[in-house]
């Protein structure tokens, strides 16, 4: 199948300003995709791009399998939700709804049709008279969302849709986002600058910084091999455990050493990853430091670790240590008996490890 | 013990704010009489007789009201060599002020949507050029005015006011609009044009039924500084098309003999009574809409 979107070598610059550089993503019917970022890595204005509003200074977007690169948005088949829900303030939500097959002239009956279907779909039919400043943050979503339903496009966008609800309504819309997507099986393009919504909401991540893609992949990949400093960094949380270190070869595979402010070094042994620079950071996920009575893996070895800081955080517990010259963060059980100020044995679980070049900040393994 | 003083020293503070409001009353009421004095002096002297005027005083009641002076500043008094009153001068400044307060209004509305709302290269300038223009004295303009009207072919004319006041109006009523926009969020626009709704759509099914307020403070302004203009009239029309403004400077100065005061008086309240019918009409969105912005849609 041909893919449903396909962006290719696509710049956009204000002026004397690059804002997206050499952008290539493509993606197939029913992926969704989620591009990821910091304030001002120009994921938004790529979402523009795609959606017609901002004109690319250079490349391609072909939506479809046509090329839409100087189509307005109206003739792209897609629908929008915007940050800001962007409603239209002095029309009902049934007018809100509406107003696309209004303007495209669609006959009246069957902009009831459609109307009907969706209302009852997002469950918003005791809403459809009112009008938006007389609803709440939830359900102004939920219209913004029904006005992208009712146009059946190809491709569906979302600029940050859940920022502006409050941390329990932003989870529970994600869920119902996820839900929609399996049950339309639409196509679908998602910016968020939370991580956490990319890796629940994306079959397809594509984290950006500074215009420029860092890493495109599945959740999991760029969850268990991020591409560089910054994906390991910015993806997660708590964030990934970056540690400066020594790797020395040895006979059964690669000595790790980390330096410790008090006392001996830790020396772990990495039996998968040979031939690595003999200076690496070393990038552990603070679940794979966790209590030794946990694991049993033969990745696993223990090391005494003295704890600086305990956060209790309801499921899990985490002890914040400084090995390195860094803080990391272990992922311990709730029942820990880890104390701040005392000395902990801890595993390391080497299995998903990452290296990367202190100078380049890019993966080495 | 400790009750009752206590008790007695708050009526004490509670007769003090009583006293302090009621001055405060008398205070604003004392101010609002001193404003309302002319207009006090302008209808009593309206409704009295010449006779009454000569040898009475001039803030006392008329002892006889008459109407007599309404009726010949209406019909009957002389400009220059007409005595027709101010009446058809009052249709004219109708017919000049309505056409220029509506195309002003509108033009001004769609020049904020655009400069607002679909940004072009240069459009900064544009608008500071238009802003500029507000502050323009209206003598400046009267020569080249002047001389675009005679080759636009409609000097003296009734369209020729028109037309002044709408370019004249055009940088205020821009600048209203623009300010206006300037608070809707860009994404409104996007999420219309995603949905298939082009310029003149958007323009009209989604901003300017956002615009009640802004329409109402533009229409007030530019209604005010139409009606009352005196330069303009005085400049660029000639008998039969002046507004009532010139008018009424003409019954004013050009009588000869007695100065019959309660026909001027009468007279200028006419000329004034739509400026005050539209701010008692309107007023109230006035306010809101200087105050818009603030409120969210």
């Amino acid at each position: 199948m041909s893919p449903i979107l396909d962006i290719k070598n696509l710049y956009k610059s204000y002026g004397t300003t690059e804002i997206l550089k050499d952008i290539n993503v493509s993606i197939e019917p029913g992926d969704f995709l989620v591009l990821v970022g910091p304030s001002g890595c120009g994921k938004s204005t790529l979402l523009n791009c795609i959606a017609g509003l901002e004109p690319i200074t250079g490349g391609s977007i072909s939506i479809g399998g046509k090329d839409m690169t100087h189509v307005s948005p109206k003739d792209r088949d897609i629908a929008m939700v915007f940050q800001s829900y962007a409603l239209y303030p002095t029309m009902t939500v049934a007018k809100n709804i509406t107003f696309g097959m209004k303007v495209r002239g669609v006959d009246q009956t069957t902009q009831d049709k459609k109307l009907a279907q969706v209302a009852a779909q997002l469950q918003i039919e005791p809403l459809l008279n009112r009008r938006p400043g007389q609803l709440s943050g939830g359900q102004r979503q939920r219209v913004a969302m029904g006005r992208a339903l009712v146009r059946d496009p190809k491709l569906f966008l979302f600029d940050e849709p859940l920022s502006n609800l409050d941390a329990k309504l932003r989870v529970e819309m994600r869920t119902e986002i996820k839900a929609l997507h399996q049950n339309l099986g639409a196509s679908m393009v998602y910016v968020t600058h939370d991580q956490i919504e990319a890796m629940t909401l994306a079959t397809k991540i594509v984290v950006m910084k500074g215009g420029v893609i860092q890493q495109i992949g599945s959740p999991a990949e760029i969850y268990n091999r991020p591409a560089n400093l910054f994906v390991a960094d910015f993806m997660g949380s708590p964030a990934m455990n970056l540690i400066p270190a020594k790797a020395l070869r040895a006979d059964d595979g690669t000595r790790i050493e980390i330096t410790r402010k008090s006392g001996e070094p830790i020396v772990l042994t990495d039996t998968k990853n040979r031939d690595l620079p003999e200076d690496v950071i070393l990038g552990v996920r603070p679940e794979d430091i966790a209590d030794p009575d946990l694991r049993g893996s033969d990745s696993t070895q223990a090391a005494e670790c003295l704890i600086d800081i305990v956060e209790p955080a309801g499921a899990d517990t985490f002890a914040v240590m400084q090995l390195g010259g860094k803080h990391v963060t272990a992922r311990l059980h709730a029942e820990t008996t880890a104390k701040p100020g005392q000395p902990k044995r801890l595993s390391f679980d080497l299995g998903k490890v990452s290296y990367f070049a202190p100078e380049t900040g890019l993966r080495l393994n | 013990m400790t009750d009752i003083s206590m008790t007695s020293a708050q009526s004490q503070s509670q007769t003090g704010k009583i006293v302090l409001r009621w001055l405060l009353y008398i205070a604003l009421g004392l101010f609002a009489l001193f404003y309302l004095m002319p207009l006090f002096v302008m209808i009593t002297t309206s409704l009295k007789s010449l006779d009454e005027i000569r040898t009475g005083d001039l803030i006392a009641l008329p002892r006889e009201v008459t109407f007599d002076a309404w009726r010949t500043a209406w019909s009957g008094a002389c400009t220059g060599i007409q005595c027709e009153g101010v009446r058809p001068y009052f249709w004219n400044s109708i017919l000049i002020a309505i056409p220029a307060v509506a195309i002003s209004t509108l033009l001004g509305a769609m020049n904020g949507y655009v400069v607002a709302h679909w940004r072009f290269r240069g459009a900064n300038i544009i608008f500071s050029l238009m802003l500029f223009g507000c502050f323009i004295p209206f003598q400046v303009v009267l020569l080249p005015m002047a001389r675009t009207l005679g080759i636009m072919g409609i000097a003296g004319t009734i369209p020729g006011l028109i037309f002044v006041h709408v370019i004249y109006g055009l940088g205020f009523t821009t600048l209203f609009f623009r300010n206006y926009y300037v608070t809707i969020p860009a994404e409104l626009t996007k999420a219309a044009k995603v949905d298939g709704a082009g310029f003149f759509r958007i323009f009209w099914s989604i901003f300017l039924p956002l615009s009640l307020p802004i329409i109402v403070v533009t229409v007030i302004w530019q209604f005010t500084q139409i009606w009352n203009d005196f330069l303009f009239g005085v400049s660029f029309s000639q008998a039969g098309t002046q507004p009532v403004t010139v008018a009424l400077n003409n019954i004013v100065n050009s009588t000869t003999g007695v100065k019959e005061y309660n026909v001027d008086m009468a007279a200028a309240i006419i000329a004034a009574l739509p400026t005050l019918f539209v701010y008692v009409v309107a007023g109230k969105y006035f306010i809101r809409g200087l105050t818009a912005g603030s409120v969210k849609g």
